[in-house]
């Protein structure tokens, strides 16, 4: 059982949970994620940790609510429980100074991204973020990605905010001006490809964060695999981030919609 | 080794032995386990195999010749006194026999269910040489713990003192339990790190209810908490905590009993298709997650189900199918029934219920609709060759004998690798090429002193009963380290 500490609500469909999880939030790096249950016959879902507390013993969880089980999740208010969190899985980030980095988020995208931002920019990166969302209301943690970014672009695709368009817009605007040594991108599968066809073809390397669906999270089922490279991988344990250039988006994306 | 021969030489062996003469024991007929309906029970999750009563068990024991030179209990692998528990029966003191079965296997009322006595202790039995079946030795063995379970408090066995040396075990499936208890026995203060949130491991997310309805492993673990066990869910070893964190915690030995986590899949066209799924993940929905019956989590539904493979995952995989109800259950199996890994009983009732069996038979491809969806599967035709490694005759294809059936969902269950986990957490930890933690055969312990390990994270995949001997040979060993002994 995981207490709530604190609740926000970042838009109508996004909410942002601080839940007591002494253990992870120490042993967590930029890129893990927690599984989630909330209820005794609760669904085990994946969610990439936004940020933590060791202090504290919390980690931030922000939750697009989609389905039953994450708008379960998303009604919780403080002092209520999760039944259970465990966690970190998956690989970490690598992190390392690779010279300028641009951050790609879209949408909810953005809170997993934001550690990477933070330990990129902690490792000497050039770190410029390049900001998506369909309207004003879905761009959220701004002031927190500034705050470890040289340079951000917000796209919205009405215009409401930062620059009309789509998320390509604003990642090829920041390769055509300056060298961008790395790419990482975390968002809805659709804008990944999108973007990963786009650095293809300058040639730089990215790293796609997927959120693919699974039960358990510890490599027992299978249910995320993934085409990479020809080969497939398991997001739970071999992931969540691969090179994007390998990964066959038309294949997630279909088995995302199952 | 137990000796065996001091309970047979108690008076009341004797008198029980020589109540009845040779001949009578042998004219008695062994006992048919009674069954739910095959009309029935696929329409529900209840427990198939009813049980024996008294009267049954009491005329099964008698069948036991109480041989001087029991064989039967060299083909245990956790050693149970197997005649002493029998005759304790015989003679209608069941209590006393399910003490018996508590010396040394924690499991009983599991064991009696999903071990196959039929290749273990009864296929050692003095009768099969007297062209006669085997004393029924599984059905007595769930006999008395059902008893014990029904008709007395839950006792727990007797203990050594607490030497307040802390063990921790990583996983909560037959073998780490099986080391749990037989630690806790010996007075150690034990610790059992599970990832998922049930505790119980494959007994729980992959051996279905219909076999081994959940009460049962709960009760078993209920026994382990008694005797002083703790369980810590949601904790994954290597991850959540690491191997040094568990030294800094005061733990002087860690016992891995991981399992065998990676589904393998057979690589060919179409396997990624929505509706080609794993039967870890097929099971793992319904048997741990509740779908459909009453889970949130769903699980996919279709008319024709295809399941390939011939072990009991996959025989369990097909009766579950029928009872989530789908109309067509086609088991593909590449080699002849006869090479199937599956025990005779599973694959039998798999039968009854409805399964079709297409044996001989290999998928190659699998064909998606414009969803990507599974909509048939191409099954090529095989024969038997020469035997191969295994011992079992190889399948080749026959050329040109393929045919295209169509299909809604296809549970892929060929087996599983050891999921490395655990293993890739620990340096310097002795890892063979197959992702199985490298051992001493004799004692269970790794390349790392305070490391033991067993079960499938060992062998690569084997059963709930080679697990739990496992872990019993690796606290006998641990504890003798532990204690200076």
């Amino acid at each position: 059982m995981n207490k709530i500490v604190s609740k926000q609500r970042f838009s109508e469909n996004v909410t942002k949970l601080v839940v007591e999880a002494p253990l992870i939030a120490k042993a967590r790096r930029a890129g893990h994620f927690v599984i989630v249950r909330c209820g005794e016959k609760g669904e085990r879902i994946p969610l990439t940790i936004a940020d933590s507390d060791p202090a504290a013993g919390t980690i931030t969880l922000v939750i697009q609510s989609v389905g039953d089980s994450t708008r379960k999740i998303c009604a919780l208010e403080p002092g209520e429980y999760l039944t259970d969190v465990v966690g970190p899985l998956g690989q970490a980030t690598r992190i390392e100074k690779y010279g300028t980095v641009l951050c790609c988020g879209g949408g909810v995208g953005v809170a997993p991204l934001l550690p990477i931002i933070r330990a990129m920019k902690e490792a000497g990166n050039r770190v410029v973020s390049v900001l998506a969302g369909r309207t004003k209301d879905l761009i959220i943690l701004e002031d927190e990605v500034r705050a470890s970014s040289d340079d951000v672009i917000i796209m919205t695709d009405d215009g409401s905010y930062g620059n009309k368009g789509l998320v390509t817009v604003g990642v090829e605007e920041v390769i055509k001006r300056e060298k961008v040594d790395k790419v990482v991108t975390i968002g809805p599968a659709i804008m990944m490809k999108f973007v990963s066809l786009l650095t293809k073809k300058y040639e730089v390397p990215t790293e796609a964060s997927l959120n693919a669906i699974m039960v358990d999270g510890t490599g027992m089922c299978g249910a995320c695999r993934v085409t990479v490279g020809g080969k497939t991988r398991f997001v739970c344990v071999e992931g969540p981030e691969f090179d994007a250039h390998e990964i066959d988006f038309d294949e997630l994306l279909m088995r995302l919609k199952m | 080794m137990e000796n065996y021969n001091e309970s047979r030489n108690e008076a009341w062996r004797e008198e029980l032995r020589k109540s009845k003469t040779a001949k009578e024991r042998n004219n008695i007929e062994r006992v048919e386990m009674p069954q739910l309906d095959p009309a029935y029970r696929i329409t529900c999750n209840e427990e198939v195999n009813q049980g024996i009563n008294e009267e049954q068990a009491v005329l099964e024991a008698t069948r036991c010749l109480d041989c001087p030179n029991p064989q039967c209990v060299t083909g245990c692998p956790v050693g149970i006194n197997i005649p002493k528990f029998i005759k304790n029966i015989e003679r209608g003191e069941f209590a006393q026999a399910a003490a018996t079965l508590k010396e040394t296997s924690s499991l009983p009322a599991v064991c009696g269910r999903v071990c196959p006595q039929e290749k273990q202790c009864e296929s050692k039995c003095i009768r099969l040489k007297m062209k006669q079946p085997a004393v029924a030795i599984g059905y007595l063995e769930r006999f008395a713990a059902d008893w014990q379970r029904n008709n007395t408090e839950q006792e727990i066995p007797p203990m050594k003192p607490a030497n307040g040396i802390k063990v921790a075990v990583i996983g909560s499936g037959p073998s780490g339990l099986s080391f749990a208890g037989d630690m806790a026995k010996q007075g150690f203060d034990v610790t059992v790190f599970e990832a998922l949130h049930e505790i119980g491991g494959v007994l729980k997310y992959g051996i279905p209810e219909f076999r081994l309805p959940n009460s049962i492993v709960d009760y078993e673990i209920e026994g382990l908490r008694k005797m002083g066990v703790k369980f810590e869910k949601d904790v994954l070893v290597g991850k959540t905590i690491t191997y040094d964190d568990l030294h800094e915690q005061g733990f002087k030995g860690v016992f891995v009993g991981s399992g065998a986590g990676f589904p393998r899949f057979m690589d060919i066209p179409g396997e990624n298709l929505i509706g080609v799924m794993s039967s870890n993940e097929y099971l793992t929905r319904i048997n741990l997650m509740s779908a459909g019956r009453g889970g949130d989590t769903p699980v996919m539904k279709g008319d024709t189900i295809a399941v390939i493979g011939g072990g009991n995952t996959a025989m369990d995989s097909t009766r579950t199918a029928l009872r989530m109800g789908a109309k067509r259950v086609i088991l593909v199996y590449r080699r002849s029934e006869e090479e199937m890994p599956a025990r005779r009983e599973e694959v039998g009732h798999a039968k009854e219920e409805g399964v079709e069996f297409m044996t001989l038979h290999n998928p190659i491809e699998y064909i998606g609709d414009e969803k990507g969806h599974i909509k048939a599967m191409r099954i090529q035709r095989m024969e038997l060759g020469e035997p191969d490694a295994s011992g079992r005759r190889s399948p080749v294809p026959v050329e040109g004998a393929i045919e295209e059936i169509p299909v809604d969902i296809v549970i892929v269950a060929v087996g599983v690798s050891p999921n490395q986990l655990v293993p890739r957490s620990i340096e310097g930890l002795d890892v063979s090429r197959r992702n199985t933690i490298v051992v001493n055969e004799e004692t269970m312990q790794s390349n790392i002193g305070d490391l033991y390990a067993g079960g499938d994270i060992v062998r690569g995949g084997a059963t709930v009963i080679l697990a739990m001997g496992d872990g019993r040979r690796a606290a006998q060993n641990m504890a003798k380290q532990l204690l200076g002994e």
